[in-house]
């Protein structure tokens, strides 16, 4: 690979040649905001946030989108980059229902956290504010519009990952907005709810329905785990608080989804906690399963396997494991089966 | 799988038989819908109308369970054409002959005849898929769920090898396996023929092995596959069954017969988090806990063992999976020692060559793929480099046989089940999951315009839906996605239980039952 040399803030580096200029910034730790770009789809260079400014022609240019070229000197900080960054951010708030009192995004949420950072109390343009109703339509995501800074994220994720094309830019200029096509509910699109756009919604627009007042981001723990559904094993993180799964989000880092998700593992977490959980064993009594202590239903049971092994041999029994399980699980079940009930009867359900 | 998940976006081609990529691998499926956006020709081969046929550059639409005849046409024209890599198989594989010989029959008009796809069709597959760099078969229960299961899949092999297609980069013959797990319990044991790592019964050094670590094992004599002690249950042979999170009074087929060979048994354990319906026949129900309450490990499709992290304590009651196992060993005098599922594991992987050499640390950050015999060994990302574990690979001369039972004038309608997106498997988990049982909450069972109009169904009417076995009901929901005289339903919902009328006659080897092809009858329900 070809190495170019730029300098950033005063500083040399050298960086393979392709790479944006944000690109290599973050490889310097160099923290330049972005709203609109993730790394999961294309480049969009829309919200203009990232600019920097180039020493040489003395132009603000988007970091995001420009390949950095051997020689470059930039600034990432510069008072003019600054200023301008401080425009872009106003005139974003000012169409924006600041409630982040309500917001589920408090404290997670990359305006805010860039509003806070240039020193932007409120918008200096207040004024007319077009006003969208909720759609709490569909059971799986909450859509607030007051609140979509239209960096087109959610749009890319759809086009890009499921390719559901459910949403899109429609209109243009003030009245521009992200609507499925004719405005149709969700429900009724080619939606798939996997949940793509409101994994990459860098503000409180879309979110999760159930997570909805479960937690403040930072009382949340992310635990890294993998998807319990289909045999792809995304790679996720359970959401936890107070000893509770409150929502599951994608763990972008790694094989084999690199942050997608589908439908499933997105929002079908909440049997966790279902009331209709098995909380005590149960033993069958004149015909009915009854609720018993965890001492009798184990010796009872281990009582009967004797029994059934001593008079008619290990081969009257089996076993099904169970592909749900874990391996440890299921190698210590084959274990069971295989040497304390002796038989080699041990299976499990639905073969592929 | 053969091959990787990461390679299924660099494959050139990609031919997907017998799986609904879309609803039951939604993440692969992403894959290649990417791949096909970046240019790489997508084959699809299916009775339905699925998602991916829109993406595909050629869909056949093949009739169900005709795969072998479909796939031997295809090597048919691959011979025939000279488009066969010759050095592949000259040096990897042998009984080429044999296969030579048992696809002679297939030509075009005959498959054509057999299947419903046109022949140009078929001409053109077989062009894409021997002639590319790499081509890649995704395939899933649509192959493996038929009296000829295992025949599908020796059919795939030839193909591959024929046009040598495996043992490199984005190709394979790479199955989709359904459930999270699937693949972890087959590698640990869970078979009745093998050991963990697949170490048959039947071979004495293997038994030794294991009788030296675990103290005893039984004889060399192969046990009983689950269809088999469904039936020795049945007889009385088997008296007491131990069942650990699996449904088979929904999963398997003919439920009817299920039920009443599991209330044969004198003694009946079942272990879930859920009172499912395989636990409302038993004599004592033992609650385990969900995924975000255990540690441990899941091999996913691509044979890659990925972390299970405990977020949350078992519910109050629930007691941890394998401490349920364990305080079972102990109570019939097995006093196995150990303090964490990590510990299980390192046994597990001592005694198993081919996970001999991960261990947790190895795997925090991201999965291996097995086989990884040391701990030097970065995981395999595909098989078969260089050399198939038998040496040669072996061709297979499979002739094709029907499905067992075909619709006839009494029932005249092609039941074929599988998944979909919204749910999983029987329901258990994915139906008591608010969002998931709010948008789809029953059974909408797929049947052509035209059969509905001539049966006076309109979307969400109640049908009366019969075979053989028994009977359900379920809402129609006409479309164009199968064909006329076809309907698809689920096996999620337990109200409208497809397995209550699928055919348990299995195939011979693989002893998978023929979920995919039944004989139906149907009549709206007033
Ligand atoms: S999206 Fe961000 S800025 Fe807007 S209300 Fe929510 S937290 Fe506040
Ligand atoms: S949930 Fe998925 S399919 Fe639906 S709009 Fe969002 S990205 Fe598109
Ligand atoms: S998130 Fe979806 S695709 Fe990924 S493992 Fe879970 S169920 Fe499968």
């Amino acid at each position: 690979m070809a190495e170019i040399s730029v300098k950033i803030n005063g500083q040399e580096v050298q960086i393979e040649k392709g790479k944006t200029l944000l690109q290599a910034c973050e490889e310097l730790g160099i923290d330049v905001p972005t709203l609109c770009y993730h790394p999961r789809v294309a480049i969009e260079g829309a919200c203009r946030l990232c600019m920097v400014e180039d020493k040489k022609s003395g132009q603000l240019i988007a970091s995001c989108t420009l390949e950095a070229d051997d020689g470059m000197e930039i600034e990432t900080e510069s008072p003019r980059v600054v200023e301008a960054r401080k425009l872009v951010l106003d005139l974003l708030l000012a169409s924006h229902d600041v409630d982040c009192f309500a917001c589920e995004r408090n404290g997670d949420c990359r305006l805010q956290d860039y509003s806070y950072r240039y020193g932007i109390e409120r918008t200096a343009f207040p004024g007319e504010r077009r006003e969208f109703p909720i759609d709490n339509q569909n059971p799986f995501f909450e859509r607030d519009y007051n609140r979509c800074i239209q960096c087109g994220l959610c749009v890319r994720a759809c086009h890009e990952i499921p390719q559901a094309g459910a949403i899109d830019f429609a209109n243009r200029g003030f009245s521009s907005e992200i609507a499925t096509p004719f405005n149709v509910p969700l429900e009724d699109s080619t939606c798939v709810f996997c949940g793509m756009c409101v994994e990459l919604c860098p503000v409180g627009a879309l979110v999760p329905r159930l997570d909805r007042f479960t937690g403040r981001p930072w009382e949340i723990e992310k635990v890294r785990t993998t998807c319990a559904y289909c045999g792809v094993g995304c790679q996720i993180e359970l959401n936890v608080n107070e000893d509770r799964v409150v929502g599951i989000s994608g763990y972008g880092e790694s094989e084999p989804n690199y942050g997608d998700l589908c439908v499933k593992g997105k929002f079908g977490w909440d049997y966790i906690h279902h009331p209709e959980r098995l909380t005590a064993p149960l033993v069958r009594k004149e015909g009915k399963l009854v609720p018993t202590s965890w001492e009798e239903a184990l010796d009872y049971t281990a009582r009967k396997f004797k029994e059934i092994k001593e008079e008619h041999g290990g081969d009257a029994l089996g076993g099904l494991t169970s592909a749900k399980c874990t391996n440890e699980e299921n190698y210590l079940f084959q274990k069971f089966v295989r040497a304390a009930l002796a038989t080699h009867n041990v299976d499990h359900c639905a073969r592929l | 799988m053969t091959n990787s998940v990461a390679e299924i976006e660099k494959a050139p081609v990609i031919f997907i038989i017998g799986s609904n990529t879309t609803e039951a691998h939604p993440v692969i499926s992403y894959r290649v819908k990417k791949a096909a956006r970046e240019g790489s020709k997508i084959i699809v081969a299916d009775p339905r109308r699925i998602e991916l046929a829109e993406y595909a550059d050629i869909w056949m639409q093949h009739r169900p369970g005709t795969d072998v005849a479909l796939l031997n046409g295809l090597i048919h024209i691959i011979l025939k054409e000279n488009l066969w890599d010759r050095k592949f198989v000259e040096e990897r594989t042998e009984g080429f002959s044999e296969l030579e010989k048992a696809v002679s029959k297939f030509t075009p008009e005959l498959v054509s005849q057999i299947t419903g796809v046109p022949t140009e069709q078929l001409t053109e597959a077989a062009r894409i898929y021997s002639t590319a760099d790499a081509a890649s078969i995704l395939y899933a229960m649509g192959i493996t769920q038929h009296v000829s299961g295992t025949d599908n899949v020796l059919t795939l092999a030839n193909l591959a090898m024929l046009t040598g297609n495996l043992g490199k980069p984005n190709a394979g013959v790479n199955p989709l396996r359904g459930q999270n797990n699937v693949q972890g319990a087959c590698d640990m044991g869970g078979l009745p023929n093998v050991y963990p790592g697949y170490q048959k019964v039947d071979d004495p050094a293997v038994a030794a092995k294991f009788a030296e670590s675990w103290g005893n094992v039984p004889g060399n004599e192969p046990g009983l596959t689950m269809m088999e002690m469904m039936e020795a249950a049945e007889k009385g042979d088997i008296k007491a069954l131990y069942i650990m999170g699996e449904n088979p009074v929904l999963s398997e087929p003919d439920s009817t017969h299920s039920k009443e060979n599991l209330s044969a048994l004198d003694f009946l354990v079942v272990q879930d988090i859920f009172l499912s319906e395989t636990a409302e026949l038993a004599d004592v129900v033992l609650p385990g806990v969900s995924f975000a309450e255990k540690e441990g490990t899941f091999t996913n499709t691509e044979r890659r063992v990925q972390r299970v992290r405990q977020g949350i304590r078992p519910l109050e009651g629930a007691m941890g999976d394998w401490k349920i196992t364990l305080e079972l060993a102990k109570r019939m005098g097995y006093d196995w020692k150990y303090n964490s599922p990590e510990e299980i594991f390192n046994e597990m992987a001592a005694l198993t060559p081919s996970y001999a050499g991960i261990d947790y640390d190895r795997i925090e950050k991201q999965g291996l793929q097995w086989p990884c015999p040391d701990k030097n060994h970065p995981g395999t990302r595909y098989l078969h480099q260089g050399k198939f574990p038998r040496g040669k690979g072996k061709f297979h001369g499979i002739d094709f046989i029907p499905p067992a039972e075909l619709p006839d004038e009494e029932y005249p309608f092609l039941l074929t089940t599988g998944r979909k997106l919204t749910h999983y498997h029987t329901g258990t988990l994915s139906r008591r999951s608010s969002g998931l049982s709010t948008i789809d909450p029953e059974e909408m069972v797929e049947i052509n315009p035209k059969d509905a109009e001539a049966l006076g169904l309109e979307e969400g009417d109640k049908m009366l839906i019969a075979s053989r076995r028994g009977e359900v009901t379920a809402r129609a929901k006409p479309t164009e996605r199968v064909p006329e005289k076809m309907i698809f339903m689920t096996f999620h919902f337990s109200e409208s239980a497809a397995n209550v009328l699928t055919n348990p006659v299995l195939d011979p080897v693989a002893k998978i039952p023929e979920f995919k092809v039944c004989g139906v009858k149907i009549k709206k329900d007033e």
